[in-house]
């Protein structure tokens, strides 16, 4: 699956460059499902970028884990969720040093999750890479109750947590590393327009 | 600009070649706080020409009791520093600007890394003290040629975090150690000559550091040059001396330009040009390579000219 091409938005909307190889510098590599194609891509531009990488990966019913793993980086790992990586990727940025790369590869969701984690742990942000592949659901969060619906494909959608049928903003938050979803019907209740699909 | 007169309540060598001055609210009012990194302009008014020199506060940001610099003896300068250790006595009264910082702690940092090479050290100084304060992780490093000359060392206070470098004792400053395996979230800060600036960005960039967490202040003075002319939109040309700067020739002629560190990276002093037949010497670290080289631009307070005709927007 090809990189995603996003139509131009506001400033706060992420843009995602293709990755580009820092040589054998120490990099920490995470990446879910159709985003092993772009590792698999910064591999061949530059093999090297594989020598003291450690990467995480998130199959999701993807079958990219054997080629992935054939790359040679100094660690590799699979795991079923973000969430079950989550402990692993924390411990890695807590011991990784000044001068590691970070790559993030896959869907929005990965990307802005493993982005909040990573500048949290002080990484800064120009150490960060990151490029968009595979599905363009959301990871959405309710600005009203605040809970965050995961895998969002179309707006409005309905919030998992407090039930609003919220608006999909390209307003997006680097700290939560979601997007902002907002009550569509608030001055008219029950009036909602009808449900698209989300567009790149 | 907002100007403070204050009472000199010390001088003090540290050195051969450095000085302390304190300066304090005549009336004993608390001063403006500010935060580490921070400067103000001394007003030195020398035998008729009026000098305006930054200088780092090297006092606890937080003590609003009186505010602290340490200057260097130039004596190959332009005369501002040599005021200062000749003229200036406790008792004088002299008038200084607000502290601006442009050379902040970056707070979101999990670790601060300092180095200083000679009287590059004192912004750290104070930001020793707001990092203490803070309780963050931090080390110094401070570099100089020989401990007689290292007038930082009767100001460090005595912490395992601080480490000195004294060339002549063979002791030099290891960039590449310093910098190799510093925790994620570490941030750099270097003050000194341009060579020790290079230095650290070179020995960064070799180690895969993001630009973003590197900071770094010159001690910039306006160099001197050969006179120049400059001529003002309504046709009134202004003479620049060979010891000063065209923000100080343009002040000496009560043209009102804007300033604020007087050392070429702040901005504020940006001036457009309207002709330039000859060059334009930037000496400033403001305008991009690109805007350099378009010649409509010039930071007055540092940058200087060669040629038949230079006229600014003023
Ligand atoms: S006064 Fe700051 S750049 Fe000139």
């Amino acid at each position: 699956m090809p990189r995603t091409e996003f139509s131009p938005s506001i400033a706060s909307r992420p843009t995602y460059a293709p990755l580009r190889p820092h040589g054998a510098a120490p990099a920490l590599m995470l990446a879910d499902a159709e985003g092993a194609e772009a590792l698999l891509e910064l591999a061949a531009a530059d093999p090297a970028v594989m020598d003291r990488a450690h990467l995480i990966y998130i199959p999701a019913g993807a079958a990219h884990g054997p080629r992935l793993r054939d790359l040679g980086a100094k660690m590799y790992h699979e795991a079923p969720s973000f969430s079950a990586a989550l402990e692993r990727y924390r411990k890695a940025l807590l011991d990784a040093k000044m001068g590691t790369q970070l790559y993030l590869a896959g869907t929005e969701g990965l990307i802005g999750q493993g982005l909040a984690e990573a500048l949290a742990a002080g990484l800064p942000a120009d150490a960060i890479q990151s490029e968009h592949r595979g599905s363009i659901a959301r990871r959405m969060q309710c600005v009203h109750c605040k809970g965050i619906t995961e895998n969002v494909t179309t707006d409005p959608f309905t919030c998992s947590h407090c039930g609003l049928t919220l608006f999909v903003r390209d307003h997006f938050s680097r700290r939560l590393g979601a997007f902002q979803g907002v009550c569509v019907d608030a001055e008219t209740p029950g009036i909602v327009p009808e449900m698209k699909e989300i567009k790149a | 600009m907002s100007a403070l007169e204050l009472r000199v309540a010390a001088v003090e060598p540290l050195s051969p070649l450095v000085t302390r001055f304190r300066f304090e609210h005549p009336a004993g009012a608390a001063l403006p706080l500010f935060s580490g990194g921070a400067h103000i302009v001394v007003e030195m008014p020398d035998a008729g020409v009026l000098r305006r020199n930054a200088y780092s506060l090297i006092s606890d940001p937080m003590d609003g009791s009186g505010y602290e610099i340490a200057v260097r003896r130039e004596d190959a300068g332009r005369g501002g520093s040599r005021f200062m250790h000749t003229q200036v006595k406790p008792g004088d009264t002299l008038r200084v600007t607000a502290p601006i910082n442009l050379f902040s702690l970056d707070l979101r940092a999990k670790k601060h890394v300092l180095i200083g090479g000679g009287i590059g050290i004192t912004p750290f100084l104070a930001q020793l003290r707001q990092l203490t304060r803070l309780q963050m992780p931090f080390e110094l490093h401070y570099a100089a040629r020989s401990r007689a000359e290292a007038a930082g060392l009767a100001l460090l206070p005595d912490l395992p975090q601080i480490h000195v470098h004294i060339s002549e004792e063979g002791n030099r400053m290891d960039l590449g150690a310093i910098l190799s395996g510093q925790p994620l979230g570490t941030h750099v800060y270097t003050c000194g000559p341009e060579g020790l600036i290079a230095a650290v960005d070179d020995t960064a960039a070799r180690l895969g550091w993001p630009k973003g967490a590197l900071h770094s202040e010159a001690f910039l003075s306006p160099p001197p040059g050969t006179p120049f002319t400059v001529t003002l939109k309504s046709g009134r040309t202004i003479e620049v001396g060979p010891h000063q700067s065209l923000l100080e020739a343009l002040e000496a002629a009560e043209v009102e330009v804007n300033w604020s560190c007087r050392g070429g990276a702040c901005g504020r002093c940006e001036t457009g040009v309207s002709a330039c037949h000859g060059r334009i010497e930037h000496h400033d670290h403001w305008l991009s390579d690109e805007e350099k080289a378009a010649q409509t631009k010039i930071m007055p307070c540092v940058s200087r000219f060669t040629g038949e005709m230079l006229t600014l927007d003023l």
